[in-house]
């Protein structure tokens, strides 16, 4: 500014250099610019030219059986997604949010063939054990002030454990099940494609968060809480509370994750989803999530789902080695982590 | 100007504000406030300056809850008060404006004016899917704005993220204008910006005595705060040092007290 100030007077047709200076925008800025405001644009280009790239390279790609077997693979994964995206976007991280899911939907297999507890009961009491967990985490969290991180490792190791052991490592088939807990697996005709009722469960899903999110003080509290959690103390947004509460909502959707686990298993197995944690994660940074907190969008992560979920099908359909469907997934959580923290610089 | 209003006489028959009574606060061996009083009159602006560590903050943080004093009395329009977290003094209508800008950045403007106090629809809308009024609330923050005089912040939908310090100031100040009901409280509001925006606020500043509400102004730039202050409280540690006016002391005066080189 001093340069400009230094360089004269102000050239013709500008009252004042110096917004000038400051409203300075480079083709490549504006794109920064207009990413950092729509954060689910990124992933949704991604995806778009994944579809159309793979599409290219095999034409049973876009099938819509294909297209409808995509969409369940990454039902469990899109549900996980939602739960995570809620954590991370307080600056959390939840590395048990597998674990708990597994844990849960033992409970419910074993309530209802073990103990021949009436279905919807037993997926209530799921519920519970969704929430307990979440609290657990959430009471870690906010009563001790210790990190996310560390909170849900330990947990993720305490959920493993009490899986297995409740379970005794014994898989509950599906086929024993009473037909409301496979529900979720079963599939439906929507004109050429076979819809399965876990991918509307969890399109459900994130249109409810989605509508929390971005219509009520809740979900806006979660952006506050999770950009500058002084800032939303001193601005009297009951941070503890908001924070517990994420933490309970992640276990309710954690609940009904282990629901749509067991339609699309056709199981409830305790060996099962050891990597989901990862894979939500991934999803969730791919889908531009930031993981510093308060940036992000719900739908961004039902792309990043989909976009891991494309990649996986297309490489394999392209006949290649399973081992460049993991790097390529590798590759592209780096991508989408560089590319948040240049959208960050935006302004600063 | 507003020099004569102030003198003892006068402020017998006005009721303070604001009134603090021998607060004192200490953090282990340390004194951080050694008694100290303090008088907030309508309508005036009431810079508080000391050197570092003279207790500034500390009254400070007293004043809007964000510290509990050991000691000592706090009144409000002539009722004693007991603040224990930031939401009791906000009750109470005192605003604060901290240091460190309490503002979430990812956040729109708009959002940031009503952060922790959202309004919702009218209807069922409202009360049952507790949907916020967002473009009531936009539409609100545009009108507080234009009330402010704030004319550099035409869209209250641009992420705070994207604004200039001056701007992102003149976000929280409004804020705590448009809700401050009593007493806004401002502390360092210029101490990292340009000369354009540091007078920008210091007119927001202006604006806000002029509508009545008065303001407790920390700063450690002089002629800020000789600029926009009526009165001048001096700290030095722990203590009162001195209450002055600009028109009465000079800055080297006021520099000189601060310092204990001289008395008022």
């Amino acid at each position: 500014m001093t340069q400009q100030q230094t360089a004269g007077p102000p050239a013709a047709g500008h009252a004042d250099p110096a917004e000038e200076f400051l409203d300075r925008q480079t083709p490549l800025s504006r794109i920064r610019n207009i990413l950092h405001r729509y954060p689910a644009l990124s992933p949704a280009i991604v995806l778009l030219v994944a579809v159309v790239v793979f599409g290219l390279l095999n034409e049973r790609f876009l099938r819509v059986e294909n297209l409808s077997l995509i969409t369940q693979q990454v039902s469990v994964v899109g549900t996980l997604a939602i739960a995570q995206t809620l954590i991370i976007l307080t600056a959390g991280i939840d590395l048990s949010v597998g674990a708990v899911m597994i844990l849960a939907s033992m409970v419910v297999a074993q309530l209802a063939v073990g103990s021949g507890m009436p279905a919807p009961l037993a997926l209530l009491l799921g519920l519970v054990v969704g929430l307990a967990a979440g609290a657990l985490n959430g009471f870690l969290v906010t009563r001790f002030r210790l990190p996310p991180f560390i909170v849900t490792l330990g947990t993720l190791n305490i959920f493993i454990a009490v899986t297995l052991l409740y379970s005794g490592g014994s898989t509950v088939r599906g086929s024993s099940m009473p037909g409301l807990l496979t529900w979720m697996g079963s599939t439906f005709p929507v004109g050429p494609v076979r819809i399965s009722t876990g991918v509307v469960m969890m399109l459900l899903l994130y249109i409810a968060v989605a509508f929390i999110l971005g219509k009520t003080a809740w979900g806006r509290h979660v952006y506050a809480v999770g950009d500058d959690k002084e800032a939303a103390r001193l601005a009297g947004i009951p941070v503890n509370r908001v924070l517990m509460s994420v933490y309970l909502a992640a276990g309710a959707v954690l609940a009904v994750g282990a629901w749509i686990q067991i339609g699309r298993t056709n199981a409830a197995s305790p060996n099962a989803g050891v990597d989901l944690n990862l894979d939500s994660i991934t999803a969730v940074v791919i889908g531009g999530t930031s993981l510093f907190g308060g940036r992000g969008s719900i739908w961004g992560s039902l792309l990043g789902a989909l976009i891991v979920g494309v990649f996986r099908n297309g490489l394999s359909l392209a006949g290649l080695d399973v081992l460049y469907q993991t790097l390529a997934v590798g590759v592209l959580i780096i991508l989408a982590v560089s590319i948040d923290q240049w959208i960050r610089k935006v302004k600063s | 100007m507003t020099a004569t209003e102030f003198q003892p006489a006068k402020t017998e028959v006005r009721q303070p504000i604001l009134q603090a009574r021998n607060l004192v606060k200490t953090f282990g061996r340390v004194v951080g406030l050694d008694g100290v009083s303090l008088n907030l009159y309508p309508g005036e602006v009431l810079a508080i300056i000391g050197d570092n560590g003279a207790g500034k903050s500390t009254l400070i943080k007293c004043l809007t809850g964000a510290e509990v004093p050991d000691s000592g009395e706090l009144f409000v329009s002539g009722q004693q008060v007991h603040f224990k977290r930031p939401q009791d003094a906000r009750v109470h209508g005192i605003e604060t404006v901290y240091q460190n800008l309490a503002v979430s950045p990812a956040l729109d403007v708009a959002s940031n004016l009503f952060l922790g106090r959202e309004e919702r629809l009218p209807g069922p809308l409202g009360k049952l899917f507790r949907v916020l009024d967002t473009k009531g609330m936009r539409r609100k923050a545009k009108e507080e704005l234009t009330r402010l005089g704030i004319s550099t912040l035409q869209d209250v939908t641009v992420p705070v993220e994207n604004l200039s310090g001056g701007q992102r100031q003149a976000v929280a100040v409004a804020r705590a204008a448009a809700f401050g009901s009593k007493v806004v409280v401002l502390d360092e509001p210029t101490a990292a910006l340009g000369v354009r925006e540091s007078n920008q606020v210091l007119q927001l500043v202006r604006d806000l005595r002029d509508r009545g509400l008065p303001v407790i102004l920390i700063s450690h730039n002089m002629p800020h705060v000789f600029d926009v202050a009526d009165r001048i409280h001096i700290q030095r540690l722990g203590k009162c040092a001195a209450t002055i006016t600009p028109q009465s002391h000079s800055m080297t005066d006021a520099v000189a007290i601060m310092t204990g080189a001289a008395t008022a």
